[in-house]
């Protein structure tokens, strides 16, 4: 069968870059993307990119996943606005506090350049900042960028190193033989390598060649701001996970933190539940009470996929010769271009920088062992 | 006593809505924006063909009364920012002075009219340049005259309205420009025949306007405005029917320019709750899919009034009025053979009105010549500042609908969320990609109006903000 090298399936973050790396590595690739590239996660969440949110286990991938959106701009001659602007993670009371402590401790010992800074300090550090805090943690290191560019920054990468891009193509049918013939109302796709890169679409993409993802979807909110008075310049966070909090160089704020919405993958991202936005604004202007005075002009929902384990999944697929995949990366904006070079340097056969997350290590995802 | 139906907007769709659905039994409630009761209703109305006096002041006095006396729990002065489904219908939020509502309804029925349509040309950001829709709510709600010197232009029944509208309360007129020619009347005359009453006092709006010695420049557009802090010179070309200026510009001196190329029905809510829409740029473009009786795609949800495609606002009072018995039918308090006996005269009602309104819509339907003809620095997002070069690169560089233009250019990402400059920007991108239909419409989301932080927030003690337990670690 002639073809591509390699055809990747879903656009995102983790698809582009991992096309990317192939192509840079000599492969022939095409990308395959339902709608548009990056108008899946990659393109409406909320940007933050912290080390200080990470689990523990992802901090050494989440670094590299900094430094890659750090020299975007110069590597790929791209644009995604990102800033590095240092981020504060904060705790209202005494049991937050205790989980700040854990955490970042973790997390610190994991790599994390952090430091905890007393309620006066963090003030110093962010005057924008309410009295609530009653302890932070401040990484110099976190900052964001602005996922709306995700799309049209990598589409330009792509294209710049060869990759075919096809998009408006929803993958209906996966057929095997000697490679993979992926089936579009554009067209079928011949390839001789696959990487399943969709996103909260993951399971459905799996079904095609067999295999069933154990896959469950979040419904994450993201809220942003008319401009306003430039009120904070650091990014603000939560012990818990949630809450983010930007003000974008235009003077919006976005809010974000994973409050849940509704939806699936078959109907979209469709219910946005009030009471959650109301409580993720709340903590927001708990934290930074300036935005007492602003107007909020939308909230959004994105999907993201999880495992049970909430690792990434990022390898081979098991009992699929030839067929990769990756996804379900918690904070993936932040690490995917990381992850994506991973996975790809798995594709070409060399070894990766650091351990993938290999897939096999749920049972679900091997049928031959069980039909043996 | 649990909401039989909520109505959301108070127009003369709402309001008709509102009460056959209350007087076949319902319980209704009913939200608006608008401060007074009833107040709004022939007032501004985003609706093209109420005018300021004579038969739709007394229908506005009629349904003021008749709502006032009906057992609709009318709700003014509330911004309705959320509605979404919930496990007995439709969850509807609202905030208004005493602060956040919550209703709960089994059908809602959304009759939120339209919002005015300006093609961008340079200058049109100048201060006292304003929509026609803008202007009639300033002459007949505040008795304010935009300037004293006001060209009046764009398309349609608004245009002679307003003038008059000048006239009246002593006004200059300095010209009045119609991208629609002298033939394109005239082919809509039979379909205005429908509603004489209609025709017979547009026809007296151009005799005033006439022997008031106002220039009337038909198939003309303006294509530029001159002035900083103010309008000082508006300038005019004859176009073709596409709306593209066809000669050479001349200039007339003012101090405003009161302006509207037709109107945007909004959509805003049937599309939140996953109603089909489609594209019918004679009926005002991306409009929500419904039968007669305006009943969507979606069980318990109906849409009224120009909301639902541009026919005016004798064809809205009808229309909502025929929401409003299909939703008491649904509900079960409306008998089979009383909804077909009550509705079948409002149908045939609705019919002639909606002739007429849909000769004024096929007229101010968006003019492709026009949106082409927009120049290169010209802002077409006004809240983010975004010019048509910046659009079209976009375009080159491979955006292929509206939301990615937007992503790429934050053009609709401002507080305005597209409803302004929405429709232009789809036909800017549409011959690239196919049309409008593949251009798509910008993804609704709430808040429906923007909203006040602390509107939303409320006052809040910490210790009980119910935090969801923290992600694994
Ligand atoms: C609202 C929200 C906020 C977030 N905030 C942050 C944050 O602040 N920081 C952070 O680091 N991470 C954040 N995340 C997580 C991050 O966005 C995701 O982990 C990451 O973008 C996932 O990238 P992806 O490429 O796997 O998925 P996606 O970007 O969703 O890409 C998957 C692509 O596959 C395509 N596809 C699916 N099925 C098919 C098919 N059958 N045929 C063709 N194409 C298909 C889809 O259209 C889509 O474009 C957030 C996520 C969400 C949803």
């Amino acid at each position: 069968m002639t073809g591509f090298d390699a055809l990747i399936v879903g656009g995102g973050v983790m698809g582009a870059t991992t096309a990317l790396r192939l192509a840079q590595g000599g492969m022939r690739v095409a990308v395959i993307e339902k709608r548009a590239l990056g108008t899946g996660a990659s393109g409406v969440n909320a940007g933050t990119l912290s080390l200080q949110i990470k689990r523990a286990a992802l901090v050494p991938y989440a670094i590299k996943g900094i430094e890659r959106w750090r020299s975007t701009h110069e590597r790929l001659g791209i644009d995604v606005h990102y800033r590095r602007t240092g981020g504060l993670t904060l705790a209202f009371t005494a049991a937050e506090a205790e989980v700040l402590t854990a955490r970042m401790t973790e997390r610190k010992a994991a790599g994390v350049p952090l430091e905890f800074v007393t309620t006066a300090r963090a003030r110093e550090i962010e005057p924008g900042l309410s009295a609530n805090p009653v302890l932070a943690s401040f990484c110099a290191e976190d900052g964001y960028a602005s996922s709306t560019l995700t799309g049209r920054a990598y589409r330009e990468a792509l294209l710049k190193a060869g990759v075919a891009i096809h998009e408006g193509a929803p993958v209906t049918a996966i057929e095997r033989g000697g490679g993979f013939r992926v089936v579009t109302p554009r067209g079928t796709f011949v390839g001789r390598r696959l990487v399943l890169a969709g996103g909260a679409w993951l399971a459905a993409l799996g079904r095609m060649i067999g295999v069933e993802f154990p896959i469950s979807v979040r419904v994450n909110t993201v809220s942003v701001t008319t401009r306003m008075p430039m009120a904070i310049h650091r990014i603000v966070g939560h012990a818990f996970g949630l809450l983010t909090l930007k003000q974008s160089d235009n003077g919006t704020m976005l809010i974000g933190g994973g409050w849940q919405g509704r939806g699936d993958p078959e109907r979209g991202a469709v219910e946005v539940i009030p009471d959650n936005v109301i409580g993720n604004l709340r903590l927001a202007l708990h934290a930074v009470p300036a935005l007492a005075s602003a107007r909020v002009v939308r909230t959004w929902l994105g999907l993201e996929a999880n495992v049970p384990d909430a690792m990434p999944l990022v390898g081979p697929v098991p009992g699929v010769d030839d067929a990769f995949v990756i996804g379900c990366v918690r904070g993936g904006y932040t690490i995917g271009p990381f992850m994506g070079e991973l996975l790809a340097d798995t594709v070409l056969g060399r070894e990766p920088e650091m351990p993938i997350f290999d897939p096999a290590r749920f049972n679900s995802l091997q049928p031959q062992k069980l039909s043996a | 006593m649990k909401p039989g139906v909520a109505v959301i907007g108070g127009g003369p769709a709402g309001i008709g809505a509102a009460l056959s659905a209350a007087r076949a039994g319902l319980a209704v409630t009913l939200f608006d924006e608008q401060p007074g009761a009833g107040g709004q209703v022939y007032r501004p109305l985003p609706a093209p063909f109420a005018a300021d006096s004579g038969p739709d002041a007394e229908v506005g006095r009629r349904l003021r009364a008749e709502l006032a006396a009906s057992s609709v729990d009318a709700r003014f002065a509330r911004k309705v920012w959320f509605v979404g489904p919930a496990a007995d219908g439709y969850e509807v939020r609202a905030v208004g002075p005493e602060g956040a509502e919550t209703l709960t309804a089994p059908r809602l029925i959304a009759a939120t009219g339209t919002t005015e349509r300006i093609v961008p040309f340079p200058g049109w950001t100048t201060p006292g340049v304003m929509g026609l829709a803008a202007t009639t709510i300033m002459l007949k709600a505040q008795h304010l005259l935009p300037g004293a010197n006001v060209v009046v232009a764009g398309v349609g029944p608004l245009l002679a309205a307003v003038a008059v509208g000048i006239l009246k309360q002593g006004g200059r007129v300095a010209a009045v420009v119609d991208l629609a020619g002298v033939g394109e009347w005239a082919a809509a005359m039979p379909a205005m025949a429908a509603r004489g009453d209609l025709l017979a006092r547009g026809i007296g709006w151009v005799a005033q306007i006439k022997r008031a010695g106002v220039p009337m420049l038909a198939r003309h557009a303006v294509v530029a405005v001159d002035g900083g802090d103010r309008v000082t010179a508006v300038h005019v070309a004859p176009v073709d029917a596409s709306g593209r200026p066809s000669g050479p510009s001349r200039t007339i001196a003012a101090d405003s320019l009161a302006i509207g190329h037709g109107l945007i029905p909004a959509t805003e809510i049937p599309r939140i709750l996953g109603a089909a829409v489609e594209y019918d740029a004679a009926r005002g473009g991306w409009i929500t899919r419904a039968d007669a009786y305006g009943a969507t795609t979606v069980p318990g949800l109906y849409v009224a009034g120009d909301g639902a495609g541009i026919a005016g606002a004798a064809a809205a009072l009808e229309g909502g009025r025929l929401a409003g018995l299909a939703a008491a039918r649904d509900a079960g308090v409306l008998p089979a053979d009383r909804f077909a006996a009550e509705s079948a005269p409002l149908l045939a009602a609705s019919r002639r009105a909606a002739r007429f309104g849909g000769a004024m819509a096929r007229m101010m339907a968006i003019r492709p010549g026009l949106v082409a003809a927009i120049a290169h620095d010209t802002v077409v997002c006004r809240c983010e500042d975004v010019t048509r070069g910046e659009i079209d690169e976009a375009i080159g560089a491979g955006a292929r609908d509206v939301n990615q233009l937007k992503s790429w250019t934050r053009c609709g990402m401002g507080p305005c969320q597209a409803r302004i400059c929405g429709d232009v920007v789809g036909e800017l991108i549409a011959p690239a990609v196919g049309g409008r239909l593949a251009a798509g419409i910008s993804t609704a989301r709430p808040p429906l109006r923007p909203l006040p932080y602390h509107a939303l927030a409320g006052t809040f003690a910490y210790d009980e903000l119910n935090l969801p337990a923290p992600a694994p670690s």
